[in-house]
C-alpha cells in the first residue's frame, strides 16, 4: 500500500511531469513547428532544413546563423532570397536552438521578431513560440506573462496549439479551474486527440473535483485510435486510474482499467502488476498469475518483472501449490542473481570508464533504436541497463549533452587540421603567384596606358563625328595623303609667296589644280567617308567593349589571385586559438559531464542491486519456506495413503 | 508468512525508493549549472562554425568562380532515392549515398547541397545520375544532361526529381 502511495504520488504530483504535453510540443526530435515554406525561393534555407530534418541540429543552427548574419548585414535586405522566408527563418532558428538544448539562446530571435516592426498575426505567432520556450525551459511564471500578451488575430494554424499550450501553463501556475474550463473547450479537437481529455482529468483532479477528474481519465482510457501517440497516451491514463483505484482499495475497477492497458506499449509491465496485485488483494491468487505469469516472461532488467518473479510463487503458495512454488522462488533466486552480477559488472565497467566509450560509437547513432541496440551488445554490461537508466529524466539531457560535447569535440579536431590545410593552400598559392605578379603588373600598367590613350583617341573621334554631323568638316576625313599632298602644296605655296618676286600664272594655275583637285575628291566623297567613319566606330566599339570586358575581367581576375593568399593570416590565427580554446573546454566539460553520467547510472545501478540483495533475502526465506510446506504436505500424503 | 512476505516487498521497495543508499549524489543545481556552462560552449562552437565557414567560402570558393549544386524531391515524391552522381564537364564531381534519414529529409521539403566548386565562365556540361526506387518497387535509373552558363558571381543550379524525371532550375 505504501508503495502504491509512493508510485501514485511520484505520477500525480510531480509538478511539470504529470500533465501530458503534446508529442509535436514535447518531442524534441519531431521539429512538427518548422516546415518547409509552399514555395522555396532561398535554397540555403532549404539546406538548414534539411539538416534540421534528420535532427542534426548543430549544423541547421550554423547554416542558418550564417544565412540571418549575411541577410543582416546587407544594405538592401529586401532583394535578398531569404527576405521571403525571413521571420519563418527567425522562428526556426528559436526552434533549432531549443531542440539542441540551448534554451538561454532560443528565444533570442524570437524576441527581435516580437519586437521589430511586424504584422500583429506574426507577431502573436512569435509570442505563442517564445511562452512554448519558457514553459519547455520549466519557467511557467515567464511562459504565463508572455501568453497574456497575446492579442488580436491569431494564425489559424496554431489556434489549437495555443489553446492548449495556455491551458498546461495555467496547470504549471496552479491555475486549476481555469486551465480545466480551456481544455474542456478543446475535447473535440482531433490534433489533441486524448491528450486535452488526459490534462482535462488532471486539471478537475488537482482541483479536487475527484468524480470529474476520474471520468475523464476513465474517458481517455477508452478512446478508439490508431495514433501510437493517443495510444500512449490513453495507456498512461489508465495506469494512473489504475493506481488511483487500487489506492482506494477498489481492486475491481482497478483491474478492469489496468486491463485496458495495451500488452506492447510502455505502460505494460506496471500494468500487468497492478492488475495481479488487484487481483491478489480480492485474494483471487489463480486470476492474478495470469498478467504475472505473461510479465514473468519478459526483460529481466525490468523491477516491475523482478517484483513479479517473487508475486507468482507467492500467489502458487497462496493456492497451496507449495512444490511450484518453490520452484519458482528457486529461478527467481537463479535470475536475481544472475542480475546482481550483471549488475555488478556494470557498475565495475562504468567505473572503469568502458560505459563513455560504448556512448560514443559512431556506428550506433545511425540506427534509431540505438539504445535498444546498445542494451543487447553482449560484451558490454556497461550498457545492459541503459533503457532503465534512460527513464530518467535528468540522466537522459545529461547523456544528450555528453553526446552533443563529443561531437564539438569532434568538429573541433576537424577544424583545426582544416586550418592547417588552408594555410598550406594559402602558402602554396603565394609561392606561386608572387614571383609572377610583379612582371604581370608591369606589363599591365603599360598595355593600361596604351588602353587609356588609344580610349582617349577613341572618344575625340567619336566627339568629332558627332559635332561633324551639324558642321561637317570634310577635312577632318581626308586621308593620310591627302593630308600629305595638302601639306605639300602649302609648302609649294609658301616657297613660292616666299620671296615676294611674282608667281608665274601657269605655276600658279597648277597649284589651284592641284588643291582643286585635293578639295574636289575631299568634298565629294565626304558623305561616303562620314558614313565609313561611322562604320568604322561601331566596329571599334565592339572590339573596346570586347577590350574591357578582358580589362574588368582581369583586373578582378587580378584582385582574386591577391585575395587568393592574403588577409587571411589574422583571421586563421585568432580562428586557432579560439579553436584551442574551445577545445580545452569541451575536454572539462567532457569530463565533469561523463562523472556525472557515471555517477548517476552507478547510483541507480547500486540501488537496484540493493534491492534485487534484499529480494534475495527474501526469496531464500521463501524458498525455504515453501521447499518445507511442500515437504510436509507430501509427507501427510503418503501417510493418508 | 507468505502476508509478511508480501508487507516486506512493499516495505524494502519504499524504503529503496525515499531512502536512497549511494556514495555521491547528482544534485539538480549541479545538473542545471554545468547544463549552462555547455550552453555557452555551443554558442562559441556555433560562432567559430559560423566565421569557418565564410572562411572556407572566401578561400576556397569565391564568389567569381563558385558553382553550388542542390538536389531537391518535388512535393509529395514517393519515390526512394538511393543515389546521385554529378558530372561537371565530363568529370565526376560529387557522388552521395542516402541514408534513410537523409531521404526523409528530402521528402519533408528539405534541400541538400550535393556539390560546391570552382568553374570558369562559360558554357559547361552539367550531368545528372539518379539511382532509386519507385514506390511500386521497381528500380530505375535516370541520367539527364544539362547545359550551364557560368557568368560572374556565384552559380547555382537545383535537380529536382519528380515521378522519375530530373528537371533543372537555374537559379
Amino acid at each position: 500500500m505504501i508503495r502504491l502511495l509512493i508510485f501514485l504520488a511520484s505520477l500525480l504530483f510531480a509538478s511539470s511531469s504529470l500533465a501530458a504535453s503534446t508529442p509535436a510540443s514535447k518531442d524534441q526530435n519531431n521539429l512538427a513547428s518548422t516546415t518547409t515554406p509552399k514555395t522555396l525561393k532561398d535554397l540555403y534555407f532549404g539546406e538548414a532544413l534539411y539538416y534540421a530534418f534528420q535532427g542534426d541540429w548543430f549544423d541547421s543552427i550554423a547554416r542558418l546563423d550564417t544565412e540571418l548574419g549575411q541577410f543582416h548585414g546587407l544594405d538592401e535586405p529586401e532583394l535578398d532570397s531569404l527576405y521571403y522566408h525571413i521571420n519563418q527563418a527567425e522562428f526556426a532558428v528559436g526552434d533549432f536552438e531549443l531542440a539542441y538544448r540551448m534554451h538561454y539562446r532560443a528565444g533570442r530571435a524570437i524576441t527581435a521578431v516580437i519586437e521589430g516592426n511586424v504584422e500583429e498575426p506574426v507577431r502573436n505567432e512569435a509570442i505563442f513560440r517564445l511562452a512554448r520556450i519558457y514553459f519547455q525551459k520549466d519557467q511557467p511564471e515567464n511562459a504565463l506573462h508572455a501568453v497574456e500578451r497575446i492579442r488580436g488575430t491569431v494564425p489559424e494554424r496554431i489556434r489549437d496549439d495555443l489553446t492548449f499550450l495556455r491551458a498546461q501553463i495555467y496547470l504549471a501556475n496552479g491555475r486549476f479551474a481555469e486551465a480545466a474550463r480551456i481544455l474542456r473547450e478543446l475535447q473535440s479537437t482531433k490534433s489533441l486527440e486524448g491528450f486535452a481529455t488526459y490534462n482535462l482529468g488532471i486539471a478537475l483532479l488537482r482541483d479536487g473535483k475527484e468524480q470529474d477528474g476520474r471520468q475523464y481519465l476513465d474517458r481517455t482510457g477508452q478512446i478508439a485510435s490508431n495514433s501510437p501517440s493517443t495510444l500512449a497516451i490513453k495507456d498512461k491514463s489508465n495506469l494512473v486510474l489504475g493506481y488511483k483505484l487500487l489506492d482506494e482499495n477498489n481492486f475491481e475497477g482497478a483491474k478492469q482499467v489496468l486491463d485496458r492497458v495495451r500488452l506492447s506499449g510502455p505502460f505494460s509491465n506496471r500494468a500487468l502488476l497492478g492488475s495481479g496485485w488487484a487481483d491478489v488483494s480480492q485474494e483471487r491468487f489463480d486470476r492474478a498469475l495470469v498478467p504475472w505469469s505473461i510479465l514473468i516472461q519478459r526483460e529481466v532488467t525490468d523491477s516491475a518483472v523482478q517484483e513479479a518473479m517473487l508475486a507468482v510463487p507467492y500467489a502458487y503458495a497462496k493456492l497451496n501449490v507449495h512444490s511450484r512454488a518453490a520452484l519458482m522462488y528457486g529461478s527467481a533466486l537463479d535470475a536475481f542473481g544472475m542480475e546482481v552480477d550483471k549488475l555488478g559488472a556494470s557498475i565495475k565497467s562504468i567505473r572503469e570508464g568502458r560505459f563513455l566509450q560504448a556512448l560514443v560509437r559512431e556506428e550506433l547513432k545511425q540506427d534509431a533504436n540505438w539504445v535498444v541496440k546498445l542494451r543487447n551488445l553482449p560484451e558490454t554490461p556497461e550498457t545492459y541497463y541503459l533503457l532503465e537508466l534512460m527513464a530518467s529524466h535528468d540522466f537522459q539531457e545529461s547523456l544528450k549533452n555528453y553526446l552533443d560535447l563529443e561531437e564539438l569535440r569532434k568538429k573541433l579536431v576537424v577544424w583545426a587540421e582544416d586550418l592547417n590545410a588552408f594555410e598550406e593552400i594559402i602558402g602554396q598559392r603565394r609561392a606561386y603567384y608572387h614571383p609572377l605578379l610583379p612582371e604581370i603588373d608591369r606589363e599591365f600598367r603599360r598595355l593600361d596606358s596604351q588602353m587609356r590613350l588609344r580610349l582617349e583617341q577613341r572618344d575625340r573621334v567619336e566627339q568629332r563625328l558627332k559635332g561633324m554631323l551639324v558642321a561637317p568638316r570634310p577635312d577632318y576625313l581626308a586621308t593620310a595623303e591627302e593630308r600629305i599632298f595638302g601639306e605639300q602644296i602649302a609648302h609649294l605655296e609658301q616657297a613660292l609667296y616666299a620671296g615676294g618676286a611674282a608667281v608665274p600664272p601657269e605655276i600658279e594655275a597648277r597649284i589651284r589644280r592641284l588643291r582643286g583637285i585635293l578639295n574636289w575628291n575631299i568634298y565629294t566623297e565626304y558623305d561616303q567617308r562620314f558614313t565609313e567613319a561611322h562604320k568604322n566606330l561601331r566596329e571599334l566599339n565592339q572590339v573596346v567593349e570586347l577590350l574591357k570586358m578582358q580589362y574588368t575581367s582581369f583586373v578582378r581576375n587580378r584582385q582574386a589571385a591577391t585575395q587568393s593568399y592574403e588577409g587571411y593570416d589574422d583571421v586563421i590565427r585568432r580562428q586557432r586559438l579560439l579553436i584551442q580554446a574551445a577545445e580545452e573546454k569541451v575536454k572539462e566539460l567532457m569530463a565533469r559531464q561523463g562523472n556525472m553520467l557515471e555517477t548517476m547510472a552507478v547510483n541507480e545501478l547500486t540501488k537496484r542491486r540493493e534491492r534485487l540483495e534484499e529480494f534475495q533475502v527474501k526469496a531464500r526465506f521463501a524458498l525455504a519456506d515453501s521447499y518445507d510446506r511442500a515437504t510436509r504436505a507430501e509427507s501427510r500424503k503418503k501417510v493418508n495413503q | 508468512m507468505m502476508n509478511s512476505l508480501k508487507m516486506v516487498l512493499l516495505a524494502v521497495s519504499t524504503l529503496l525508493l525515499t531512502f536512497p543508499v549511494c556514495a555521491q549524489e547528482v544534485t539538480k543545481e549541479q545538473i542545471k549549472g554545468l547544463d549552462e556552462q555547455i550552453q555557452e560552449i555551443k554558442t562559441d562552437v556555433l560562432g567559430i562554425a559560423a566565421e569557418l565557414n565564410r572562411l572556407e567560402e572566401k578561400l576556397l570558393y569565391p564568389s567569381d568562380t563558385q558553382v553550388a549544386v542542390f538536389v531537391s524531391l518535388a512535393s509529395g515524391e514517393k519515390v526512394r532515392l538511393d543515389s546521385v552522381e554529378i558530372q561537371l564537364g565530363g568529370k565526376p564531381v560529387a557522388h552521395h549515398l542516402y541514408t534513410y534519414k537523409e531521404l526523409e529529409a528530402l521528402q519533408k521539403g528539405g534541400v541538400q547541397r550535393i556539390y560546391t566548386g570552382n568553374i570558369m565562365t562559360g558554357q559547361h556540361a552539367l550531368q545528372v545520375t539518379l539511382l532509386g526506387q519507385t514506390a511500386g518497387g521497381t528500380d530505375f535509373k535516370k541520367t539527364e544532361s544539362f547545359n550551364v552558363t557560368k557568368d560572374v558571381g556565384p552559380k547555382i543550379v537545383e535537380f529536382t526529381l519528380a515521378s522519375q524525371n530530373i528537371t533543372l532550375k537555374d537559379w
